[in-house]
């Protein structure tokens, strides 16, 4: 396979920006490459046989029988979705394939003052298992700009994704995606959200719904939150079939902008278990954090709990670590650090180092 | 190594320690008696600069530093350690990220973990869900990689079982047997005592020292057996 010269049609400055949010351009260690600049797809190829990864426009078109996945998610939940997307992934994992490596798309914002707006599609099929690692990032250029990213999951029965999101924009950039998930019985569906960078504004509230039994759905997310940023940031699970089970576990540090950590369990069947976990942590005294949990079953047997806690770094733990040489800062630092921790995210090994290391890139000089 | 010039520390504005004269060299270890609420750890407190704990006249000489006015973090690394009786849990922060910080040298925090039984607390949150034992050598552990040279140890043993105490007793003991290093030692229970070589011991109460420079063992034994009220009727004649 030929590499990709993405020097030729990226540049270095921009390529390192899409990298910091998980995009490798060796494709060393990816079964799958996709990469949106503006409206224009650079590249998209498979690696691996079992997975379809192209312009949605160019599924929509070739693919026939796979029109029906297009806004259906959004239709059935009665939501409403813009039409006037450009672009944007269709990635088909087929069934019964077993994708190790991850499958990588990146949504990358380029021009002054543009308006990024794509649809994704992603299908896992019956027994199929996929992990896929979708960044978004802006190269310096990108001034006052928009990214408005439509996703619609199917994970069919037996499936699992593993989908990691990691949002690397700058303070100028407002970003919308609104994602829903379908989930068929003996499936699961695994979100990771990575936000480290400043952002003007982000409102999002993905949704899962679990419409077969024994599905999983599991949001996790870790956010840093700068000043003068709005992160409006949640996760919905609707359980429409007895015996689902779901976890949303969401980190938040504000180092001196909002963070609103909404999380929803909608139980509207029997047998549910679930659980909500919000944890977030005020540095800075500019910083606001406004954690909404909600519980929401109109049947007696479901186990449905959750618990927030919001709290700055005491004087205690900062007075310890300095106590063994650490400077305040370091010591901040340091609780910031495991505070925003990885091992939240349900990744394999491999990946959740290569998150770390990013972690760490971002954090460094963070604060 | 540790000097203590007409200490006076406030505390919420009330004054609790009173004309403190200290001094441990190099290679000496001081033993502090005191009943509950006499000031013990407020003098450790003070020395590592604590917040909340203002030195209000006199000197505080680390090393042969003056430390009044420099952060906690100015002084450990002027070789001030303390041991905490009651660490805070830090979530998300690890043992074995605190090790690597305080120490460089992997071979030594693997050999130092295994003699205090903490090889499976390194991948734990620090302090979070250790018994109070699990605690003390943690703590131990720490101050041992840091290398301090000035250790404050508050209450090394309370809460430890004895089997756990012969343990620290004897890293503790190595530790101190290196001349360069020296200790200020708060006990109720006395039984540290019987693990390490101390020489001098004094007497804190009511905020003032009382009775320095005697025999540990002998001044432990006789508040044994005649209690703090002793002591006072002992001063008041003196």
């Amino acid at each position: 396979m030929v590499k990709i010269d993405t020097d030729k049609i990226l540049g270095k400055d921009d390529m390192a920006k899409a990298a910091s949010s998980g995009m490798d351009f060796t494709e060393k260690t990816r079964s799958a490459s996709f990469l949106q600049k503006d409206n224009d797809v650079l590249f998209s190829r498979s690696l691996q046989c079992g997975i379809e990864i192209m312009r949605i426009e160019e599924a929509l078109e070739k693919k026939k029988n796979m029109r029906k996945y297009y806004g259906k998610a959004f239709k059935a939940l009665n939501k409403e979705y813009p039409q006037n997307t450009n672009g944007g992934y269709f990635i088909r994992v087929k069934k019964g394939h077993t994708v190790e490596l991850p499958i990588q798309a990146c949504l990358f914002l380029k021009k002054q003052g543009f308006k990024q707006k794509v649809h994704n599609v992603i299908i896992v099929e019956a027994g199929a298992k996929a992990y896929i690692i979708t960044g978004c990032a802006a190269s310096r250029a990108a001034e006052e700009s928009f990214h408005l990213g439509i996703s619609e999951f199917y994970v069919q029965k037996g499936g699992y994704l593993n989908f990691t999101m990691i949002h690397s924009w700058k303070k100028d950039i407002s970003a919308r995606p609104m994602s829903i998930a379908f989930v068929d019985e003996n499936a699961s569906f695994i979100s990771n959200y990575v936000c480290l960078k400043p952002v003007k504004e982000i409102v999002m509230y993905p949704t899962a719904v679990l419409q077969g039994e024994h599905a999983r759905a599991s949001f996790n997310s870790l956010i840093l939150s700068h000043p003068k940023t709005l992160q409006d940031i949640g996760a919905r699970v609707i359980f429409q079939k007895e015996n689902t089970q779901a976890e949303i576990i969401s980190r938040a540090v504000s180092l001196g902008g909002k963070v609103v950590a909404r999380g929803d369990l909608k139980a509207v069947a029997k047998n549910v278990k679930a659980h909500l976990e919000c944890r977030g942590l005020v540095v800075s005294e500019r910083g606001a954090i406004h954690a909404i949990p909600e519980l929401e079953t109109v049947f007696r047997d479901v186990d449905l709990s959750h618990e927030a806690a919001i709290g700055k770094i005491s004087k205690e733990e900062i007075e310890y670590l300095s106590s063994r040489g650490m400077t305040a800062e370091e010591a901040q630092s340091i609780i910031i650090r495991g505070f925003m921790d990885v091992n939240i995210l349900a990744l394999p090994e491999a990946l959740k180092k290569e998150i770390k290391e990013l972690e760490e890139k971002t954090l460094k000089g963070s604060f | 190594m540790l000097e203590l010039k007409n200490l006076f520390v406030e505390v919420e504005n009330k004054p609790v320690l009173k004309n403190i004269n200290l001094s441990i060299s190099s290679g000496g270890i001081m033993v502090l008696f005191g009943p509950n609420g006499s000031g013990k750890s407020t003098l450790i407190k003070a020395v590592m600069g604590f917040e909340g704990y203002k030195v209000t006249k006199g000197e505080i000489i680390v090393n042969g530093k003056k430390v009044n006015g420099l952060s906690v973090d100015e002084r450990a690394k002027l070789g001030a350690g303390i041991m905490f009786q009651h660490p805070p849990k830090v979530r998300g922060v690890k043992l074995a990220q605190i090790s690597e910080y305080l120490c460089g040298d992997n071979n030594k925090i693997e050999r130092l973990a295994k003699e205090l039984s903490l090889e499976e607390h390194l991948e734990r949150d620090i302090n979070s869900g250790f018994s109070g034992g699990e605690m003390k050598r943690s703590e131990l552990f720490q101050l041992a990689l840091q290398g301090a040279d000035l250790l404050l140890l508050d209450e090394p043993e309370s809460g430890v079982d004895i089997e756990n105490i012969s343990i620290m007793g004897a890293v503790l003991n190595k530790y101190l047997a290196d001349k360069r290093k020296s200790a200020l030692i708060i006990t109720h229970t006395g039984y540290i005592l019987d693990y390490i070589k101390a020489k001098s011991g004094c007497l804190l109460i009511d905020g003032e020292l009382w009775c320095s420079g005697k025999n540990p063992k002998d001044m432990f034994e006789e508040i044994k057996e005649e209690g703090y009220e002793h002591c006072r009727e002992c001063h008041g004649k003196n």
